[in-house]
């Protein structure tokens, strides 16, 4: 209709409005007050870091310790050039070159968890869906997943190992089955709460249910996802690590638990060391990829 | 052309519960093509609900809505709704969101865009073509929402109190707006208020909905030329009128309140 007679509205034409034009928010603005801030931040988490190693030592220096079960940080940490004891079979990690055996039993831990959280999120979300889009669909399994999901990941290692052997495979089973059911619920939930205008809007504009679900309900309900799925992070990676040490004898987890057989505490140390900086970092990840996959959402949403 | 028809027209909530409401008797009106038509009531009277039904959001328990002689029986393109809450959707861009009807359809996206910058000028949003929505300031959003409606050509636009949300300042700038978007186009518009005045400015004929369940007191044609002055004794007469109306309808506890709140635009 207006394409037929484009010259009447075009003369209506607005004159573009002037008040404050919004700006697309700067992730980092060039004020060099943020400079200031982060390296007032860095010298607290220095000062923290430092303090806690430096009571260690002197606690170590004073002899207050026994360095067989509790060894100072240098002590563990200089562990890591013995890159030897990482070939053992228990740790089964790859020979690649001199100096990066170590980093081979993080790629294989985080291989796993990253497969598995995939995995999972792309299942709940399809099956979410589904059990949205088909009601009757969702009432066949809704109770069966409510009933499944408190089961702690921990606690399906066991069957993991049954069904999948030692390896690969029964690590990402447990990280999957941990998140799968948590998720799948999570979208449900989320698919209900999606705002009525905008399924109207779509509708309006002529959707089709299945339109309403790919353009309205997936885009809506990805944020909520991210969050529920940054949460269980940390259950996730706590699950592979026991898998890792009761079964899946490679990995992050077999270091600490080969250190333990071998009594050596050094080796303990120094993997659970290098768990909790990994797993800080993975975190930092994540949290980063939603900040830019999610960044039409305000910071206080996310 | 968009002509539109109410044929007896009801509709009852709960319906077959114990607790079933009626909100809409026995609606019956036309609105002709290229009419602009706004519906006037006390809050809770159902002219969101009409408008819904219009728009093929909700159908009606008794009576038929007609669109070009048609039976209205879902959505349809042709007549875009225009809601008071902001609708735009928060993940995609200006353009994308006015040219979503067009992804809709399967455009390509190359001619969806071409459209949807056409349309996006007209509103005087171009240069913001690629902002987000929460970018924007409300009445921004709402020009956008119009925009989405004509990039697919609708020819009746259904707007549910659309500029209740803005401030009285861009209030009134937003219905100068779209009177000179309406004006030489061609389409029809049925636009709900509780605003007596916005009634009485834009309107061809006023359509004036009783205190639930909404029936229709008067239908009344407003021959003033536009841009109407606000402050002229003819424009007073016809707000005294609709007043006097509304006063004798709504006699509920909070009666005077709400006549203070339909009056509240721009002159008071």
């Amino acid at each position: 209709m207006v394409e037929s007679n484009p010259k009447t509205l075009e003369t209506n034409r607005l004159t573009e409005p002037t008040p404050n034009p919004p700006v697309r928010p700067k992730r980092r603005s060039s004020n060099p007050s943020w400079i200031k801030t982060a390296l007032i931040n860095i010298g607290w988490w220095i000062l923290s870091i430092g303090l806690f190693l430096g009571i260690w030592e002197v606690m170590t220096l004073l002899g207050w310790v026994n360095t067989l079960i509790l060894p100072p940080p240098h002590q563990f940490l200089g562990e890591i050039a013995n890159q030897d004891q990482f070939l053992m079979p228990q740790i089964g990690v790859e020979r690649t070159g001199a100096n990066f055996v170590a980093l081979t039993a993080i790629v294989a831990t985080l291989k796993r968890v990253l497969t598995g959280l995939l995995l999972g999120f792309i299942a709940a979300l399809i099956f979410g869906c589904l059990a949205a889009y088909f009601k009757i669909f969702g009432k066949l399994t809704l109770p069966v997943i409510t009933l499944l999901a408190p089961i702690a990941p921990v606690a399906w290692i066991p069957l993991a190992i049954l069904a999948f052997g030692i390896g690969d495979r029964a690590a990402i089973f447990v990280v999957f089955i941990g998140i799968f059911f948590i998720l799948t619920l999570g979208t449900i939930n989320s698919i209900n709460k999606v705002d009525q205008v905008y399924i109207n809007t779509a509708r309006v504009l002529g959707a089709t249910r299945s339109q309403v679900m790919r353009h309205i309900i997936i885009p809506a309900i990805i944020p909520d996802l991210f969050v529920i799925l940054r949460m269980n992070l940390f259950g996730a990676w706590m699950a592979v690590l026991a898998a890792e040490m009761v079964g899946v004898n490679t990995g992050l987890g077999a270091i600490v638990m080969v250190g333990r057989q071998m009594f050596n505490a050094k080796l303990m140390f120094l993997g659970m060391a290098i768990i909790g900086v990994v797993g800080y970092l993975l975190d930092v990840a994540f949290a980063q990829i939603q900040k830019r996959v999610l960044w039409w959402k305000s910071n206080a949403q996310i | 052309m968009g002509e539109l028809v109410c044929q007896q027209v009801g509709k009852v909530w709960g319906i077959d519960t114990a607790e079933q409401v009626s909100t809409l008797e026995d609606i019956s009106f036309s609105v002709q093509s290229g009419e602009f038509v706004v519906i006037i009531g006390p809050s809770g009277c159902g002219k969101s609900t009409l408008l819904s039904m219009l728009a093929g959001l909700e159908s009606p328990t008794s009576g038929m809505l007609l669109h070009n002689g048609q039976p209205i029986t879902g959505p349809n393109p042709d007549r875009s709704l225009i809601f008071q809450q902001p609708s735009l959707l928060p993940w995609l861009s200006l353009i994308d969101n006015v040219a979503f009807g067009l992804t809709l359809k399967g455009m390509s996206k190359k001619e969806r865009y071409r459209r949807a910058e056409n349309f996006l000028s007209q509103v005087g949003l171009r240069s913001f073509a690629k902002k987000y929505p929460h970018q924007l300031s409300g009445g921004m959003q709402q020009r956008a929402c119009i925009a989405r409606a004509l990039c697919l050509g609708a020819d009746i636009i259904l707007m549910d109190e659309p500029f209740a949300a803005l401030d009285v300042q861009t209030r009134y700038n937003m219905q100068k707006f779209l009177l000179d978007i309406w004006e030489g186009s061609g389409k029809t518009v049925v636009f709900v208020t509780h605003h007596i005045d916005e009634a009485v400015y834009l309107a061809d004929r006023v359509i004036i909905l009783s205190a639930r369940p909404g029936r229709i007191l008067d239908s009344v044609p407003i021959n003033m030329p536009r841009p109407r002055d606000v402050i002229s004794p003819e424009f007073e007469q016809h707000r005294t009128m609709f007043v006097e109306y509304l006063r004798s309808e709504v006699t509920k506890a909070f009666a005077e309140q709400e006549l203070a709140e339909m009056l509240d635009t721009r002159i008071k």
